[in-house]
């Protein structure tokens, strides 16, 4: 890489970075750059750090951030448009905010129709998230996330309960509306599909950090090997 | 675009069934009489409040008298009541049984006193026996439902004989002995509560002296006794220790020994005369019963119903908003320390202050209306249920991104924990009805206020219609909250309500 190529300022950065929940350490010292603009597909199998180190990507920029976790959290007793339309709360004064919970105006009802409509939720728009699939939660969760209207996506697993080709669409319109995005995810062939760059953890470790163009499936299966 | 939005979500159902209520709250608070008779309230509540700055521990005689009279008849009561309402619980599949304990539960602690205080007098036996009847059937309804709850495979796994007790007392009685013990704690509470307000009606308890004081405007003195009221109920986790227990026991029965003071005959006159309606009595038939009756339910039973409900509808609606707007300074989710510690402080003084004290005290400060009463009920009711929302939200986790403030409430807090908000309010709604019934004591025209008049003419056949109408509108609004419960699914998830 020439030197004289000027790189995007650092997004994220870690330097020997202790990471963990309390007393229990995840990450023992981190070095991690992350620059505005690159898309990162987080792999590794279960309990490798994935959750950890979004969540502390996160406290990092937070104002920047869109946030999909893993546990959904959304509010299942209100309808797909007010769990939707939580993720720009920030966006709106509070008395606007609560007009919405009542009676939303058409123009609330277009903006978040608009976001379900590209993720198939039309139908469902009005219907209360406990009387959906764990697909259409799903989808209504990355639905929040993108109402959010910020330009760095953070997800846990966003597409994991949805068929192959659903979630390959989904999460191709989703990166393209977000200049950057870490997304942690266990299937592999999304990951280079999608992503222009794939982290591997391991223990709490990066064990592996490249370009998606120069890996294959069989260099993201030595990460799962016992 | 077209714009439907017409919900189709769990959180309208509840939505509708608020707005409902609602509704039948506002339409009360517009029947009610909410007149402010009092010429001057602010005058009287600053000497209130000087006298709560300024308590007066030496201006009562007999304080502690009074006190131990106090712990002496909550002790005896709730041990008979639980040890009754125990061996009923063992037999809480039967309907006569269910039905037995409803009936008794939904008498009042001070309808039992009026009525025992014919037969027994000014005694022991009378306080014991007032708070014992009613907690009986509150043991049984409890305790019985621990251990249908309970699980049955512990009981099942064991080998198939006629042993019956070992078998209960192997394999049922300790999945349910920690929350009876616990519940049972919890009633001693409420006892206390209930043994000091039987005062009012003259047993010898801190009531008689609280009255007294309150109603002379002695307020020092008053503020005294309801500070050892508080100190005794705040450190009740400390001092109840289950070995202690018989020793508490042991010394109440010698401080106040509940002896059968009266005669068998004033029991036997009273329940084949005084009780039996005055027509029967001077030979009567059906019709001249019939008109009786129906005199009674114009004259008394029907205003007093009517008033009772409407107080009740709009003490359910205080209570709802009050609870609705303080739970948030007691959770976890909202606020900063401070703000947490104040809002406990708030809710503990309200929750630990006797609703029937409460409404005493504003109707001092008021006059006489429904707005001491609907005030008294909402606070002390609404306190209890914020209480425990607040307690249900620590068992809430929001996501690391959640809005703060009024959005938080609003969107993430509001939605999650409103089942469980509106399980607490239609279940302590019996509980609404049946001491809006008991206020009528102290003047607010309930069906309290009737019964109260028929024991104060000595035309005790009334004091029985009007005690057993109370009993039905109890159940009535019982059966009505356990029907809307049934239909919108609500459950309080193990969180028994008290």
């Amino acid at each position: 890489m020439s030197a004289c190529q000027s790189k995007p300022a650092p997004l994220f950065h870690f330097q020997g970075a202790r990471l963990g929940h309390g007393r229990e350490t995840v990450f023992a010292a981190l070095d991690l750059t992350i620059r505005r603009g690159e898309t990162v597909a987080l792999l590794g199998p279960s309990g490798s750090g994935k959750s950890t180190l979004l969540a502390a990507l996160r406290r990092q920029q937070e104002p920047l951030c869109a946030w999909c976790p893993q546990e959904q959290a959304l509010v299942p007793m209100l309808s797909v448009f007010h769990n939707i339309y939580m993720g720009g709360l920030h966006r709106f004064g509070t008395w606007r905010n609560l007009r919405a919970l009542v009676r939303p105006t058409p123009s609330q009802c277009d903006s978040v129709a608009r976001v379900a409509e590209a993720l198939g939720l039309s139908e469902k728009l009005y219907t209360s998230v406990d009387r959906l699939s764990g697909g259409q939660a799903q989808r209504t969760a990355l639905g929040r996330a993108l109402f959010t209207e910020r330009p760095v996506l953070l997800a846990d697993e966003p597409v994991s309960n949805l068929d192959e080709h659903q979630g390959m669409a989904l999460l191709g319109d989703t990166l393209e509306r977000h200049d950057s995005a870490v997304v942690a995810m266990h299937d592999r062939a999304l990951a280079l599909a999608c992503f222009q760059r794939v982290i591997g953890l391991r223990h709490g470790e990066p064990v592996l950090d490249a370009p998606s163009s120069t890996l294959t499936l069989a260099d993201l299966d030595t990460l799962y090997r016992p | 675009m077209k714009r439907t939005t017409a919900f189709n979500t769990t959180a309208a159902g509840w939505r509708r069934a608020s707005g409902w209520l609602g509704l039948a709250g506002l339409a009360a608070f517009a029947c009610a009489d909410l007149a402010v008779t009092r010429s001057n309230p602010g005058a009287e509540l600053l000497r209130v409040g000087a006298g709560l700055l300024q308590p007066d521990f030496v201006a009562t005689d007999g304080l502690g008298r009074a006190l131990a009279n106090t712990l002496a008849f909550a002790f005896q009561g709730v041990a008979l009541g639980a040890a009754v309402g125990f061996l009923l619980a063992l037999v809480w599949h039967r309907r006569a049984v269910r039905a037995g304990a409803a009936s008794v539960r939904a008498i009042h602690e001070l309808f039992w006193g009026l009525l025992l205080m014919q037969v027994t007098g000014l005694s022991t036996l009378t306080g014991v026996l007032a708070i014992a009847l009613p907690y009986a059937g509150i043991f049984a309804k409890v305790f019985g439902e621990f251990l249908e709850e309970a699980d049955p495979a512990p009981a099942g796994a064991l080998a198939d004989d006629r042993r019956r007790l070992s078998r209960f007392f192997y394999a049922r009685l300790p999945l349910i002995w920690a929350s009876c013990k616990a519940y049972t704690g919890y009633r001693l509470e409420c006892a206390l509560r209930a043994s000091a307000i039987l005062g009012f009606i003259g047993l010898p308890t801190l009531g008689f002296h609280l009255e007294t004081a309150f109603r002379e405007g002695h307020y020092g003195a008053g503020a005294a006794l309801l500070y050892v009221l508080f100190l005794l109920i705040l450190t009740l986790r400390l001092w109840l220790r289950p070995l202690l227990l018989p020793l508490y026991l042991l010394a109440s029965l010698i401080w106040a020994p509940p002896l059968w003071q009266g005669s068998l005959e004033t029991l036997v006159r009273f329940v084949t005369q005084d009780l039996v309606p005055a027509p029967l009595k001077s030979g009567g038939g059906l019709s001249e019963l019939g008109l009786w009756l129906g005199n009674l339910w114009s004259e008394q039973i029907g205003p007093g119903v009517w008033h009772t409900l409407v107080l009740g509808l709009a003490a359910l609606l205080l209570t709802a908003l009050l609870a609705l707007l303080l739970f948030p300074l007691r959770s976890p989710l909202f606020g900063n320390r401070a703000s947490r510690a104040l809002g406990h402080l708030i809710l503990v003084v309200l929750r630990t202050t006797p609703e029937f004290f409460l409404a005493f005290f504003f109707l001092i400060l008021l006059g006489p209306s429904m707005l001491p009463g609907i005030l008294a009920l909402g606070l002390h009711t609404g306190a209890i249920i914020a209480h425990l929302t607040a307690r249900f939200s620590e068992t809430l986790t929001l996501r690391a991104d959640s809005a703060r403030g009024i959005n938080r409430y609003a969107f993430e807090v509001l939605p999650r924990l409103y089942p469980n908000f509106l399980a607490f309010l239609l279940y302590r709604w019996e509980i609404i009805m049946r001491e809006t019934a008991v206020l009528g004591i102290l003047g607010i025209h309930t069906l309290g206020f009737y019964i109260d008049s028929s024991v104060a003419e000595f035309r005790f056949d009334r004091t029985l219609v009007l005690i057993l109408a109370t009993v039905a509108l109890n159940l009535g609004v019982d059966a009505f909250s356990r029907w809307l419960r049934g239909r919108l699914r609500l459950s309080t998830q193990g969180h028994p309500v008290p």
